[in-house]
């Protein structure tokens, strides 16, 4: 791939014409104990084909995905290559007859260089300059310019994706499966890779793509399979079909849309002034001269890439990184800067981060004590004169998760039992059931399925029109358009104005995003 | 004066050298093995034992080697395969190598030993001041210096030092690779018990052939501290070993010439020196976050 087009000609003909199927996973079933995850599951994918594979989270595409590269053994069934059986027993496996992966999380090593990364994906390579050389080559060939000596832990997050795209395509792939691909780029960053994807295609390559965007399947995609809890539901044609039909085979029943009608404005009660932070991290972002107003009422989201200050922003508005002065943030009408994270809380204010695991939620307590971690101290009476009142933080748990449809297995089971949807609704319902005056949400619906990411969204909307200001920090342009009264972007520490959602574009966003609200922020600066 | 100062320090460095070396290379799998102690400790014994009823200093040398890759085997074992915590289990084993090298020593406490032989390079070792320093040397020092410049190409310049690197610093990526974690873990900390019992069998057989017990007085743990002292570097870990070294020569020849200095001060001067390196590196954190593995202490568990 990448070499000359020359003779590799023919061989892309081959690839592309007849019916043989290029991979063909004939009824799966796994299990995890008395757990099913995939449940008589077949797939077939033909060459040069874009495949969308869809799903409700714990719909069991993770666990298909794992055992086409290898990482899983399925119980029975099995997986044909070219009309072969074969039996995929570890990932050097897989990529060995040709099955690439480009992984959602987790699969870089921060402390190495782009070049020392993709070394480890080849067999028996070494990070040369040679190496280098065919990066560089490879990777401006196809329009995804990478610095081979760069260190991942200077990349952006949309830049790391390259690393994992290029590593990729170096094992001259025959399938190339992407997970969740653009949940981490700006609108243009994805039209680049959708440009990178369908060239692939054009060349032969099959892609197995897994998406929660159901607007931008129906786009790239030739197939697509949904499954169900555990189960193949559908195969359809995406083009065919509208995002709600979409929807409706993914979760089984009729979506309810998210309502949104204007609310009646309150007074102000978040006012950032000023708020600057020097980061005291590595790789931090320092907060430059923020300026916000979010009134009673209103929903404003913030949208930007990753790693622009969003992490800063949200430690510095909960209280877990004190400020310089005490009015740089003020909760209606008392300048709170100084305060910590529960002497917020007792001003009305209450805080959702984005990693729901190990700082939403720690995974090793039972819901109900996760309850009292972050409403102790909010004047309701669950701990008091240094007791517990587990009962009452019981009962919060029973409200949230008949409210927000949380499901789990036992009655008070441990955080991290619960899947990642699961949790997130029980991370945002435990602050929404206090109805606070003032919510800081992050990522509010990363990773959550269709169905879920409603109910929370409906959730935020309600609070909000019952008179609470909402700031909700989003990358998530689709969500932040669902939600929002006026939306700001962060970029490198700045924020721009923020405006009325109807006068503003998803393209407009995205432009702010990729600099244009730096600029604006310097200006004023 | 100088050049017996000199002498002495590069013995008192070279234990140290062989255990940080080792350790060095297993805390960059990921690893972190706080039984560098108990290893060394059961090196010297196995070593002493092995030179006197063979008669031979080299094969004791050898058989000091093995019984810290047995006694690391354990601690693997414990971490890896039964996946508990690195930290206690590592005491243990320290606990563990103090008392079985008491145990198995017993009957050699007051015997002589036999001295490993230094080199002799003729022609060369007649050199004023270098000759003796660079040529008159026994076997381990020269093989601590090679595993420095070994252990320096292999992290940076093969393929299985990558791979090695990548465990230690992300160990569900490098799984999701395809790498098996524990497998390289496995052989990294062997490789680091063999280090740590060639050190001790360094005191037993060359530095001063006879065996009392807890003969190795906390040069594991001064080798530990080095490792961090080295922020993983394989050539700072020389420095230190040898500037650590120099320390304790200084405070016996402080005592020596009867200067008025406690030698307690001087004992404590390795971790002082640790502590003020650790503070001085966390203030660069970018350069922290490329040397130090990330995955260092923590345990991994595949999920199936």
């Amino acid at each position: 791939m990448g070499e000359g087009t020359g003779d590799s000609t023919g061989e892309m003909l081959r690839r592309v014409g007849g019916d043989t199927p290029l991979l063909e996973v004939r009824h799966v079933t796994k299990r995890f104990g008395s757990f099913t995850a995939n449940d008589s599951v077949s797939l077939k994918i033909m060459p040069g084909e874009i495949h969308a594979l869809l799903g409700e989270n714990g719909a069991g595409k993770s666990t298909l995905v794992k055992i086409i590269y290898g990482s899983l053994q399925p119980n029975s069934g099995g997986v044909f290559w070219k009309g072969r059986p074969v039996t995929v027993s570890s990932p050097a496996e897989a990529r060995a007859l040709g099955v690439g992966m480009v992984f959602q999380h987790f699969s870089l090593f921060e402390a190495m260089t782009v070049a020392e990364n993709i070394a480890l994906a080849l067999p028996n390579c070494r990070a040369t300059g040679e190496l280098s050389d065919t990066i560089a080559r490879v990777s401006a060939n196809y329009g995804l310019p990478l610095d081979p000596n760069a260190h991942i832990a200077d990349l952006s997050v949309g830049e790391r994706q390259r690393v994992e795209i290029v590593r990729c395509l170096l094992q001259n792939p025959e399938l190339i499966i992407m997970d969740e691909p653009t949940s981490v780029l700006t609108p243009q960053e994805a039209d680049q890779l959708f440009v990178t994807l369908r060239r692939l295609a054009a060349e032969g390559c099959a892609i197995l793509y897994i998406s929660h965007r159901l607007e931008e399947v129906r786009a790239l995609c030739h197939h697509a399979t949904i499954m169900r809890r555990a189960k193949v539901v559908a195969e359809t044609d995406p083009a065919r079909e509208t995002v709600n039909t979409l929807a409706q085979l993914m979760v089984g029943n009729q979506i309810t849309r998210v309502v949104r009608e204007r609310g009646k404005l309150g007074p102000e009660a978040i006012l950032l002034k000023g708020l600057t932070q020097v980061s005291q991290e590595a790789f931090g972002v320092s907060l430059k001269d923020i300026d916000l107003s979010v009134r009673a009422g209103e929903i404003v989201a913030i949208a930007g890439i990753a790693g622009n200050g969003q992490k800063e922003l949200f430690d510095a508005l909960s209280g877990e990184e004190p400020l310089e002065k005490e009015d740089m943030v003020i909760f209606a009408g008392e300048a709170a800067g100084l305060m910590d994270i529960n002497e917020r809380r007792l001003l009305g204010a209450a805080f959702v981060p984005e990693e729901r695991l190990g700082h939403g939620a720690v995974p090793a307590l039972k819901l109900s004590e996760n309850v009292v971690l972050t409403r102790h101290g909010t004047g309701e009476g669950i701990a008091r004169r240094g007791f517990t009142r587990f009962g009452k933080a019981g009962r919060i748990v029973e409200t949230v998760t008949s409210l927000f449809d949380v499901r789990k297995g036992v009655l008070d089971p441990e955080a991290r039992s619960l899947s990642g949807g699961n949790l997130q609704k029980f991370v945002v319902g435990r602050e929404v059931e206090r109805t606070p005056k003032i919510l800081f949400v992050a990522q509010p619906t990363w990773g959550v399925d269709a169905g879920a990411a409603a109910v929370i969204r409906q959730s935020l909307i309600d609070l909000s029109r019952k008179g609470a200001a909402i700031l909700v920090i989003s990358q998530d342009l689709d969500e932040i358009f669902e939600i929002a009264d006026r939306i700001a972007v962060i970029s490198r520490g700045h924020l721009s104005k923020a405006e009325d959602a109807d006068t503003l574009t998803p393209e407009k966003v995205g432009l702010l995003m990729a600099g244009g609200a730096e600029k604006k922020g310097a200006a004023a600066a | 004066m100088l050049e017996a100062i000199i002498l002495t320090i590069i013995t008192a460095a070279t234990p140290l050298l062989l255990a940080a070396t080792g350790e060095l290379v297993v805390e960059k799998s990921g690893v972190l093995n706080l039984g560098v102690e108990g290893m060394m400790v059961m090196g010297a014994v196995a070593g002493f034992a092995v030179t006197i009823s063979t008669g031979s200093p080299l094969l004791g040398i050898v058989g000091g080697a093995i019984a810290g890759m047995l006694v690391s085997l354990i601690f693997a074992f414990v971490t890896l395969t039964l996946v508990a915590n690195q930290v206690a289990s590592g005491l243990a084993l320290t606990l563990f190598g103090l008392g079985l090298s008491g145990l198995m020593g017993e009957s050699f406490v007051g015997q002589p030993g036999i001295k490993l032989q230094s080199l002799h390079v003729p022609g060369l070792i007649d050199l004023p001041f270098v000759g003796k320093i660079l040529f008159g040397q026994d076997l381990l020092v020269y093989l601590s210096f090679a595993a420095v410049f070994g252990v320096s190409w292999f992290l940076n310049r093969t393929r299985a030092g990558l791979i090695l690197r990548a465990v230690g610093d992300n160990h569900t990526s490098a799984h999701a690779l395809g790498y098996s974690v524990v497998g390289v873990r496995y052989l990294a900390v062997i490789f680091g018990g063999a280090m740590a019992g060639l050190g001790g069998a360094y005191l037993s057989v060359a530095y001063t052939p006879l065996w009392v017990e807890n003969m190795t007085a906390g040069r594991g743990w001064i080798a530990l501290a080095l490792v961090v002292f080295a922020s993983w570097i394989p050539w700072r870990a020389a420095i230190g070993a040898y500037l650590f070294g120099a320390v304790t020569v200084l405070q016996l020849h402080t005592q020596a010439l009867g200067i008025g200095f406690p030698s307690q001060f001087l004992a404590m001067l390795p971790y002082l020196a640790t502590v003020i390196v650790l503070v001085a590196i966390s203030g660069n954190r970018r350069a922290t976050l490329f040397n130090t593995p990330s995955s260092l202490g923590k345990s991994f568990v595949p999920d199936r």
